[in-house]
């Protein structure tokens, strides 16, 4: 088990990612595989996410790994590894997203945070376990295209929040954005989800009052 | 009173149970108070739990192992000493 490596920690699920980067850092091979280990799964994961695509995100992937082991000599540890690693793959992301042609009119960095309303048209309850209704595929197609249609700035926040779990504070330090905007844009991502699936998930003829 | 408004620019903090207790007394009242909002709060939650539920994704075998293997050959180029002429 890799993490035993990383030195006694008091509680098994946090582990000492500091000495392992410290060892990586002096040229430990071992210890930068046990760091790519532990993340390569949510890295996959969250490229998937923001690129839609299982080729792109293997490119991500292999490229923020590499451009980590570069300049592993000039990560200062003021941040962790894991946000670091998390801000090279979400920018890995974005230029694949720009590359595209049919996102090429869509700025990444487009001023979002205007003050406009938060806009909910859809008020309805939903079935019960919706979800059940659907195969683990059909679902994971729901899901899939429902966060691909949210705007890529909204998306990489609701990705990194709400699917990675990482803090706002993270969240902000790996995207470059403010903890406002972090706050802001999630707020528009989370609502516009909970839309595109009340279309799909509500039940039929219903009233709301019969709900209270 | 607040707005349904104001309810939902607290929305994430009152989901994220990230308020102060005054504030969350507050939210809590107009849920309680507010259809609307109230139906907002339950399936934003749900639809957080749904994502939550089916994104446990694997990395594939073949995607792990051409990773390994591209950062061996970034090892391998660092490890070996400079070309002599």
């Amino acid at each position: 088990m890799p993490a035993s490596e990383s030195g006694a920690v008091a509680d098994p699920g946090v582990f000492d990612e500091s000495a392992l980067v410290a060892k990586a850092r002096a040229g430990d091979a071992a210890a930068f595989n046990d760091l790519v280990t532990r993340y390569e799964r949510k890295i996959f994961r969250l490229a998937k996410h923001i690129t839609q695509n299982d080729e792109d995100a293997e490119d991500v992937l292999q490229e923020a790994f590499l451009k980590a082991y570069e300049h592993l000599p000039d990560f200062q540890g003021q941040s962790k590894f894991y946000t670091w690693i998390v801000r090279i793959a979400v920018n890995e992301s974005l230029m694949k997203l720009r590359k595209r042609k049919s996102d090429r009119t869509v700025p990444l960095d487009e001023p979002l945070d205007t003050g406009e309303d938060v806009v909910v048209r859809e008020i309805a309850v939903w079935e019960d376990d919706p979800e059940k209704k659907y195969s683990r595929e059909e679902l994971a197609n729901i899901l899939d295209e429902a966060v691909q249609s949210l705007r890529p700035a909204f998306r990489t926040v609701f990705v990194l929040r709400d699917i990675e779990e990482l803090s706002t504070e993270e969240t902000a330090e790996a995207l470059g954005i403010s903890v406002p905007a972090v706050k802001s844009r999630l707020l528009r991502a989370r609502l516009q989800l909970r839309e595109k699936l009340t279309r799909l998930f509500k039940r039929k003829g219903d009233n709301v009052f019969d709900y209270m | 009173m607040i707005t349904c408004k104001e309810f939902l620019n607290e929305l994430n903090e009152f989901l994220d149970e990230t308020v102060g207790p005054e504030t969350k007394a507050e939210l809590q009242r107009h849920v309680t108070e507010c259809p609307n909002c109230f139906v907002i709060v339950d399936t934003t939650k749900k639809t957080l739990k749904v994502f939550r539920g089916v994104t446990e994704k694997m990395i594939p075998g073949d995607v792990h192992d051409r990773l390994m293997k591209a950062l061996e050959k970034k090892m391998a180029a660092k490890a070996a000493p400079p070309p002599t002429s």
